[in-house]
């Protein structure tokens, strides 16, 4: 059962995962990008882009392209520590 | 058992992490056509340097653009080799189009234009490179050095696309450097670079990645 505690909660879903795998790769990533790279509605990922957030796994920047507003997120030093312990966990869990 | 689950995770994970810094609808065939033209464009240029010889034509940098079309293979062998590559784009942006189009991918999205970015930069370096060897009239340098810069760029751009493309590129490069050991055979440095290296890279992606 311990090894099941590593896991963590937070990126305990398909498209919280998903917004954090692209985020650690990439420098950022915008709205419209993370929509269709993980193909979910507008609300879904924002409501998952703000659970993330709340744990300051991510971080948001508004700013406007023109008079169009662009929100952008950045994975967190934090995030990306705890991405990286979690597939680790994944990965012990599928090898043992 | 909940494994599966896991296993899927990890799945997801990598894919998604490839989707987002690779452009993956590069296509293997257009590799293939791309080597097939190469090798026609290299028959061609055999015989218009074959017909020169026989003729007599001999032309400079200076004379370039003053020697009438009939009497001027190097202004011949830079037209074959611009179809060529004309030809190897347009096949390239019709045949991607369409495989973006099977597995629901945009053309134009920030993977692509950053993969056409990081080719563009080193070969337009060695565009300009070439140019100069041609000022100076270090004709025989011309072959090697484009074939030497499209290489550096293929593996400067393979990081973001399919990674096939780095030993493409490294193959072009190597035949580069062993052809400037063996001035005056460029176009069979040519053939076996831009047409050869193509046809066999293009086909393992076509199989690795497109069926």
């Amino acid at each position: 059962m311990s090894l099941i505690n590593k896991l963590n909660k937070a990126f305990d879903h398909r498209i919280r995962l998903g917004i954090m795998s692209v985020l650690v790769v990439n420098d950022h990533a915008d709205f419209k990008e993370l929509k269709e790279l993980l193909d979910v509605t507008d609300g879904n990922l924002a409501s998952h882009a703000k659970a993330l957030e709340k744990e300051n796994y991510i971080r948001v920047e508004k700013s406007f392209i023109g008079r169009k507003p662009n929100t952008k997120y950045i994975a967190t030093d934090v995030g990306k520590l705890e991405f990286k312990k979690h597939i680790e966990a994944l990965e012990k869990l599928i090898g043992g | 058992m909940t494994n599966d689950k896991y296993l899927e995770d990890i799945k997801e994970i990598k894919s998604l992490m490839n989707k987002s810094t690779r452009f993956i609808s590069l296509s293997g065939m257009s590799g293939i056509m791309a080597g097939v033209y190469a090798l026609i464009g290299s028959v061609i240029g055999h015989f218009i340097i074959q017909n020169a010889y026989e003729k007599g034509y001999r032309d400079t940098v200076n004379t370039l653009f003053e020697t009438p079309w009939a009497q001027n293979p190097s202004l011949q062998i830079v037209a074959v080799a611009t179809g060529v590559m004309f030809m190897a784009v347009i096949t390239a942006f019709f045949l991607t189009r369409s495989k973006a189009k099977k597995y629901k991918q945009k053309v134009w999205t920030k993977q692509s234009l950053r993969l056409i970015a990081n080719f563009m930069a080193p070969l337009s370096i060695g565009a300009v490179f070439t140019l100069v060897l041609l000022q100076y009239n270090l004709l025989g340098l011309v072959a090697p050095a484009m074939l030497v810069f499209y290489g550096l760029a293929c593996m400067n751009a393979a990081q973001f696309t399919l990674g096939t493309v780095k030993y493409l590129g490294l193959s072009c490069a190597i035949l580069g450097l062993i052809n400037t050991q063996f001035i005056g055979y460029g176009l069979y440095f040519w053939a076996a670079g831009f047409g050869l290296c193509h046809i066999i890279y293009g086909a393992v992606m076509y199989y690795k990645y497109d069926r």
